[in-house]
């Protein structure tokens, strides 16, 4: 009776649904309550696990959850033995902070906080379990520091806790590998001394600006002098010393740098000041050079916008879990350090795991996710004694596997070992500013002699004041802000737009490039919804709620993707259930037979040779017809294909077979090329051989397999359905979601490099007026004083102005 | 002693303690999240549910 008023009430609730146009959405994490809807407390749930976090929280008094934000939950996984690694102490001991015996420490990563929800549970978890003493959150980074006494908890049971209330933590052998890192805060410290320094020189040098004869002035000016350049001794030693020492390095190679000039204008700045006192000839320039050190520094602040939730440096190790399940000859299981690994080892692979190191399959099912390592979007289904490659994830059940080989040996970990991982590639860039600098410096040197020589002609005395003020009021400080702000600004907007660059160089990278190479699978399509096609006779009423039953009791992952896209049934108990192997489900109610699965399983030979993947069905053994799986191709594809090919050389490279390759022929422009069946290998060769004909190359890729091809391009872009996902090393991370305006951020940039132009002829006319008060021996300190704020100032607000109107044009 | 270099030193006095200060703030690692405490400041209300204090204790009154 029960069942029958619930299977009434699901009725009802999908009329409701189909009349109202409404979809109703789960309480706890928002999203569609689509097959199943769970009432509770008035509230409705798209699953059960849903309900119970809803539940703790409201047994804990801590529902306020959900007033902060709505929805904001996740749904917890399963994670059964997953984190038995922790109770390893080894293991253990390398991640916790700190560990005195009573309390510990721990700093996870837990990629669902997302919202100020979050923030304030996990920071009350102490209300859920007593034995956390405190929690805090740092949103940027999505960490949260968790400090919880040892004897009442222990880590595994904090991760798991953790797990039950939806915010899963992520750790993986990245963890593992690599020692706490110090944050790098030289910058501020510098800015800051800067600053301090500017302020102070800036008062202390205010009464002598109006050379008031005055004899109170007078008296005390030595004292005013000498304070001015006590304080700019950090400015000069501390804060300006990166520029040196770029200078220097610049010069060592060659190279004439815009750090050149500035360092060159620094030195005379404080050279000539410390003259001026001394021999008491004036007040000096201090208050120009520690006001030229701030501006510089704060471009450079302005710039390292950095996105510390995202990482752009990801290698394998980011994705491999920190330990494996091992089975020693007695049956026994336990986990061991993925790096102790040794060849013939028995390890235990549990369902949605990684599986570590090449190997050959023992026992169980293995269906075996691929799209990491080949790009290849179908899952494969292994037989015991295949071999398996480290990077497949595990979709179905748990299997066993002997180890082959030890993890850095394994055949996509050695992609690791090529040498475009090592390179950096910013420091072979030359940058806009490394060309035009060079010209710069060599005709300031130029006007400084030339007005030297004249002086010397004409009055000796003036000849070193007018070479060093040359020096002084041409130093580039604005020139060497239109950059940074500029690019700093844009690196920003762009952020907003989900599009996030590794640092301000990609953009005048980007603006360079004349061939982009797209990877396929996950790339072009959409790894998100998959296009189902049913050829065949259409199935009876009857018919459809059998297969709908059927598919439901079936956990291989097509059968989940079927069961999710088949129009709502009634869910009928099945009288018979069986899972072949490989091969298919067969299932009956009472008279009624079905099979599901491979051609051969469900016996038929008609089926032509495809190269895509399909899924057949019979009934009572008549043939019915089969599911075609189709990629899904991401909006906008042919238009931005359209668009970019106006400039650009468009290639795809994908690991996949060559099934789609007529149709991508009928939608992209016709002189795209195409590639398939390529290995992450190939894939790297084959930009570096369009390098090597001089182009300038953007990869886009998603997948590990496009790792190396990625760090070669000159701009790598990943592209993430998810930004939280981990994407492979890169410099630039995109949401899927804005793949089709991709030509529109690639003109900006070019756009950004016109702006930076147009602000070094904008600095260029200051350096000029300037130029003449220094020419003529007339550069008095105030002027240096107003002169340099002020090109600077100018120039940061007509960058900010111009940049901001570019991005109000993006979508 | 002229007052000038009194005020003087008071001045500068008062100027280093300041950036020592700020030389602290940033050791203690307060720049690295410039987020998380705009977001923080405004959970108190939350925290103080008296009323919800109370049922927390029965309940684990019943619990025990």
């Amino acid at each position: 009776m029960s069942y029958f008023l619930e299977a009434l009430h699901c009725i009802f609730v999908l009329r409701y649904k189909a009349k109202v146009m409404d979809k109703v959405n789960c309480y706890h994490c928002g999203d569609d309550c689509d097959s199943t809807i769970i009432h509770f407390e008035e509230k409705t749930f798209c699953c059960n696990g849903c309900k119970t976090v809803f539940e703790i929280f409201s047994t804990n008094d801590l529902s306020c959850y959900y007033d902060l934000q709505q929805a904001p939950g996740a749904t917890p996984k399963e994670v059964s033995g997953k984190y038995n690694f922790l109770e390893n102490p080894t293991i253990a001991e390398r991640l916790l902070e700190f560990d005195d015996g009573k309390t510990q420490v721990i700093t996870l990563y837990i990629p669902h906080i997302h919202c100020s929800s979050c923030i304030w549970i996990l920071e009350n978890l102490h209300k859920l379990n007593p034995a956390v003493i405190s929690s805090q959150v740092n949103f940027g980074k999505k960490t949260a520091r968790i400090s919880f006494s040892s004897k009442d908890l222990t880590l595994k049971d904090l991760v798991l806790q953790l797990n039950k209330i939806g915010y899963e933590p992520y750790i993986s052998l990245e963890d593992y590998a690599v020692e706490k890192k110090d944050v790098n805060r030289t910058l501020i410290y510098k800015l800051g001394v800067a600053g301090f320094a500017f302020g102070n020189i800036m008062f202390l040098s205010f009464p002598e600006y109006f050379e008031v004869n005055e004899y109170w002035l007078d008296q005390y000016k030595y004292v005013f002098r000498w304070l001015m350049f006590t304080f700019s001794l950090p400015v000069v030693f501390y804060s300006g010393n990166d520029y040196f020492l770029s200078a220097y390095k610049g010069l060592r190679s060659k190279l004439l740098n815009i750090d050149v000039p500035i360092a060159l204008g620094i030195s005379v700045l404080f050279i000539r000041s410390t003259f001026e006192i001394i021999f008491d000839l004036g007040t000096g320039f201090f208050d120009s050079l520690s006001g030229l050190v701030f501006f510089l520094l704060l471009g450079r602040f302005f710039q390292q916008k950095t996105y510390s939730f995202l990482s752009f440096e990801r290698d394998y190790k980011s994705y491999f879990p920190i330990a494996v399940t091992k089975i020693h000859t007695d049956k026994k299981e336990e986990s061991i350090q993925v790096y102790d690994i040794k060849k013939g080892d028995r390890l235990l692979i549990r369902n949605e795991e990684l599986i570590p190191v090449d190997g050959i399959l023992i026992s169980g099912k293995a269906f075996i996710d691929y799209s990491f390592v080949t790009g290849e979007s179908d899952p494969s289904e292994k037989e015991s004694g295949e071999k398996l490659f480290a990077g497949g994830k595990q979709l179905s059940g748990i299997i066993e596997m002997e180890a082959l080989k030890s993890v850095e040996q394994s055949y996509l970990t050695r992609l690791w070992s090529n040498s475009v991982f090592e390179k950096d590639k910013a420091s072979t860039f030359k940058t806009l500013i490394d060309s035009i600098s060079k010209r710069f410096t060599i005709a300031v040197l130029t006007i400084a002699s030339l007005s030297a020589f004249f002086w010397i002609l004409y009055d000796q005395s003036k000849a070193l004041n007018v070479f060093t003020a040359v020096l002084i009021i041409a130093c580039p400080c604005a020139i060497a802000l239109a950059s940074p702000f500029t690019l700093g600004n844009l690196l920003r907007i762009l952020g907003k737009k989900k599009f996030y660059l590794k640092d301000a160089s990609v953009i005048e990278q980007l603006s360079k490039i004349d061939t982009i190479v797209f990877d396929k699978t996950g790339t072009i399509t959409t790894s998100k919804v998959n296009a189902i096609e049913y050829e065949g006779i259409p199935f009876s009423e009857k018919e459809a709620v059998l297969l709908k039953s059927t598919l439901r009791a079936s956990n291989h992952p097509l059968s989940r993707q079927l069961y999710n896209l088949l129009s709502p049934h009634n869910i009928l108990t099945l009288d018979e259930y069986k899972e072949h192997l490989g091969k298919g489900l067969e299932a009956r109610i009472d008279q009624q037979e079905i099979k599901i699965g491979a051609a051969d399983f469900v016996q038929n030979s008609k089926v032509k040779e495809s190269t895509s993947t399909a899924v057949h069905v019979s009934t009572n053994d008549n043939y019915k017809g089969q599911f075609i799986f189709h990629n899904v191709y991401r909006e906008g594809l042919s238009d931005l294909f359209k668009t970019l090919n106006e400039e650009n050389e468009l290639a795809i490279l994908s690991g996949d077979n060559e099934g789609e390759k007529e149709y991508l022929k009928q939608v992209l422009p016709a002189d795209t090329s195409f590639y398939f069946n390529r290995k992450p290998a190939d894939k790297l060769d084959y930009i570096k051989s369009l390098q090597q004909q001089g182009k300038k190359v953007m990869m886009i890729g998603d997948g590990l397999n496009d790792a190396g091809a990625l760090a070669q391009s000159d701009v790598g872009i990943a592209i993430s359905e998810d930004i939280n996902v981990f994407s492979p090393a890169c410099d630039a991370i995109m949401d899927a979601s804005k793949f089709r305006f991709l030509s529109q951020y690639i003109n900006v940039s070019k756009k950004a490099i016109k702006i930076i132009k147009w602000s070094f002829l904008l600095s260029l006319l200051y350096n000029l007026s300037g130029l003449y008060f220094a020419v003529t021996g007339q550069l008095e300190p105030v002027i240096a004083a107003i002169l340099m704020p002020l090109s600077s100032i100018s120039v940061v607000v007509f960058t900010t102005i111009a940049t901001n109107v570019l991005g109000r044009k993006l979508s | 002693m002229s007052v000038i270099y009194v005020l003087l030193t008071i001045s500068i006095i008062v100027a280093v303690v300041f950036f020592i200060a700020f030389i602290f703030s940033v050791k203690s690692g307060q720049y690295d999240d410039a987020y998380t405490p705009s977001i923080r400041m405004l959970f108190e209300d939350e925290l103080v549910k008296t009323k919800k204090d109370k049922i927390v204790s029965n309940s684990q009154e019943k619990q025990s």
